[in-house]
């Protein structure tokens, strides 16, 4: 069985980006980029599905500009066997790139497709299920444990009142929440392996997909700030300002 | 102008966050001048839901649809049946609330209709436009979308419950097909006599610095009972095992905005701000003096946890 798992490059987690000073978008100039958590998380559950013998090939892809080459790097430095860079401009929309996505799933004829649930940048939670929804395939969003059995996946799922159990009819999407598994560091020598796997490069023309933007960003702003930073010298004193100046309690 | 907004129910009664969701959609309704709001009651034994939804003013029709397949709300049965509505009622808008179940189906139902999601909209400027966080919350994007039909999911904490005391219309109308793709197998829902979390007026969190499960419980509990508070997390603390998933604050958990959030033993890292700076006061105890946590709380107060929570309890007496 062979899985495909889209990765995304994004701004590192630890970094706190800033609205340029003109509104008209986020200040990226020598910023670091990582591959999404979710998507990290995603890639260290396919490669765990091959060493446990339910996968034979893991093959990871990626849309966006050429440095999205070197996040597909860092997955196949932890295990996967072949990447697939669509050459495309940063930031196309979560809908284009599932229907770009879908192309890559009728070319590679994957039987699972396990992504992260949202990238960390643009935060939309979208990409998953509408690929899901654009194979007519059953979907498995959020997930913390994924068990396949034959021709089922069973999926737990995290949701907003605890924890759900789905069955899926295979072939399905598996979108990751975060506690499915942690990830591996990549050894130096399995860095080294990755750079003499095999990287396919499509211009992203080649498949056919309209990726004209549907949403226009008008303003990029900070959010409005909070004044806090206030210290007190002790319980009596928390109290009493949550009474009398916050009245909170 | 039509809009449909999805109710979401649980064992069969609405869920408080689709009340949430129908304001939006008066918001965006008054934005274009006036429109006909209808909601979606679909599930299985849905009489109850469906006069629920009837009963929330402003709601025009509500379409009751009853069938085994829809009780779980799995993704794939509730969108074909959206977008056969779409297509059969014309609407031009469809509102879920960004809760787990609205975030799981409404993508789905946007691809199905050829067109782009607006997630997590926190401010309805008309139609079309609207305020959504991007970057854990750290910049707010406004943005202006022309699709023929307007997929949104709205963030509950930033719109207010609608009004009760309407009476609208219920139209039953026939289920679509059972898919066939999913079943749900079963749920571990966590059990509480407390406020739920994500709209409770005051919220208790504690991290990592909680050191252990036994130790949030042992001082967490009594300061919530004292306070009425729902109970959260950081991450770390659900990694460690500390509480379940559903405690969970930030930007890949809950969000919340109380009146009062407390967050004891917790650092304050982006992911979890994301979560709760909406909070209108927000405490912070913190033995290190440095936390990022203490820039955004209104009272900080630092110290040892073990210490000052058993005190501040006490000091609530
Ligand atoms: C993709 C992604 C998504 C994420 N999503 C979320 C999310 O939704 N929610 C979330 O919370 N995090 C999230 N995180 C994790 C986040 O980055 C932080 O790692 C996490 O919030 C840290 O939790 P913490 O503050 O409890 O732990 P720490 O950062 O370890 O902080 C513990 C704090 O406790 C204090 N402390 C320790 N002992 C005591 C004591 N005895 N008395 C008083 N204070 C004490 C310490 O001074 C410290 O400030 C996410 C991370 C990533 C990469």
């Amino acid at each position: 069985m062979k899985i495909l798992v889209p990765v995304k490059r994004v701004v590192d987690h630890n970094v706190k980006v800033r609205v340029k000073s003109d509104g008209s978008g986020v200040d990226l100039d020598n910023v670091k980029m990582s591959i999404n958590p979710f998507d990290e998380i995603a890639v260290e559950e396919a490669v765990r599905l091959k060493e446990a013998g339910s996968a034979s090939e893991v093959v990871v892809v990626s849309l966006g500009g050429k440095g999205c080459q070197e996040t597909l790097r860092t997955a196949l430095a932890v295990g996967a066997d072949r990447a697939i860079h669509i050459d495309a401009e940063d930031g196309v929309e979560p809908l284009a790139v599932s229907k770009c996505l879908k192309q890559v799933v009728s070319r590679e004829d994957p039987e699972l497709v396990i992504m992260g649930k949202q990238a960390i940048d643009d935060d939309c939670n979208q990409t998953g299920q509408m690929l899901s929804a654009l194979l007519g395939w059953s979907q498995g969003t959020f997930a913390s444990e994924l068990k396949l059995n034959g021709d089922k996946a069973t999926v737990t799922r995290e949701i907003d009142g605890g924890l759900e159990t789905l069955e899926l009819a295979m072939p399905a999407v598996i979108t990751c929440d975060l506690r499915l598994n942690e990830p591996r560091y990549a050894s130096l020598p399995n860095i080294m392996k990755a750079k003499r796997k095999p990287m396919e490069q499509i211009p992203v023309s080649e498949l056919g997909v309209d990726i004209t933007p549907r949403i226009q960003p008008v303003k990029f702003a900070a959010p409005a700030p909070r004044s806090g930073g206030m210290k007190v010298a002790d319980v009596a004193e928390l109290v009493e300002k949550l009474r009398s100046e916050a009245r909170v309690l | 102008m039509r809009i449909l907004v999805i109710a979401e129910q649980e064992n069969g009664s609405l869920v408080e966050t689709s009340l949430n969701a129908i304001n939006a959609a008066q918001k965006l309704a008054a934005s274009h001048g006036s429109a006909a709001i209808d909601v979606l009651a679909a599930g299985h034994n849905t009489d109850a839901l469906a006069a629920e939804c009837a009963a929330v003013a402003g709601v025009d029709e509500v379409i009751q649809v009853d069938a085994p397949q829809y009780a779980a709300s799995l993704a794939e049965n509730i969108t074909t049946l959206v977008v056969e509505l779409v297509r059969t009622r014309d609407y031009q808008a469809v509102i879920c609330a960004s809760t787990s179940v609205g975030k799981n189906i409404s993508p789905r139902i946007a691809a199905l209709l050829d067109v782009a999601q607006v997630s997590d909209v926190t401010e309805i400027i008309g139609v079309g436009t609207y305020i959504r966080p991007i970057y854990a919350g750290n910049i707010m994007l406004t943005c202006e979308s022309a699709e023929p039909v307007q997929v949104l999911t709205v963030r509950p904490t930033a719109f207010d419950k609608a009004d009760l005391g309407g009476s609208a219309t219920v139209t039953r109308l026939d289920a679509g097909e059972d898919a066939g793709l999913s079943s749900l197998l079963g749920r571990e829902l966590s059990k509480s006599d407390r406020p739920v979390l994500s709209s409770a007026p005051i919220v208790v969190s504690g991290g990592r610095g909680m050191g252990s499960g036994d130790n949030y419980q042992r001082l967490l509990e009594p300061l919530a009972d004292k306070l009425g508070a729902a109970l959260g997390a950081s991450r770390a603390a659900v990694d460690a095992g500390f509480v379940p998933n559903d405690y969970q604050v930030g930007q890949t958990g809950k969000i919340v905005a109380p009146e009062l959030y407390l967050a004891v033993g917790i650092s304050g890292a982006i992911q979890h701000l994301a979560g709760m700076s909406d909070a209108k006061v927000i405490v912070a105890i913190n033995k290190d003096p440095d936390a990022p946590i203490f820039q955004v709380a209104d009272y900080g107060l630092e110290g040892d946890l073990n210490e000052l929570v058993p005190e501040l309890t006490e000091c609530l007496a």
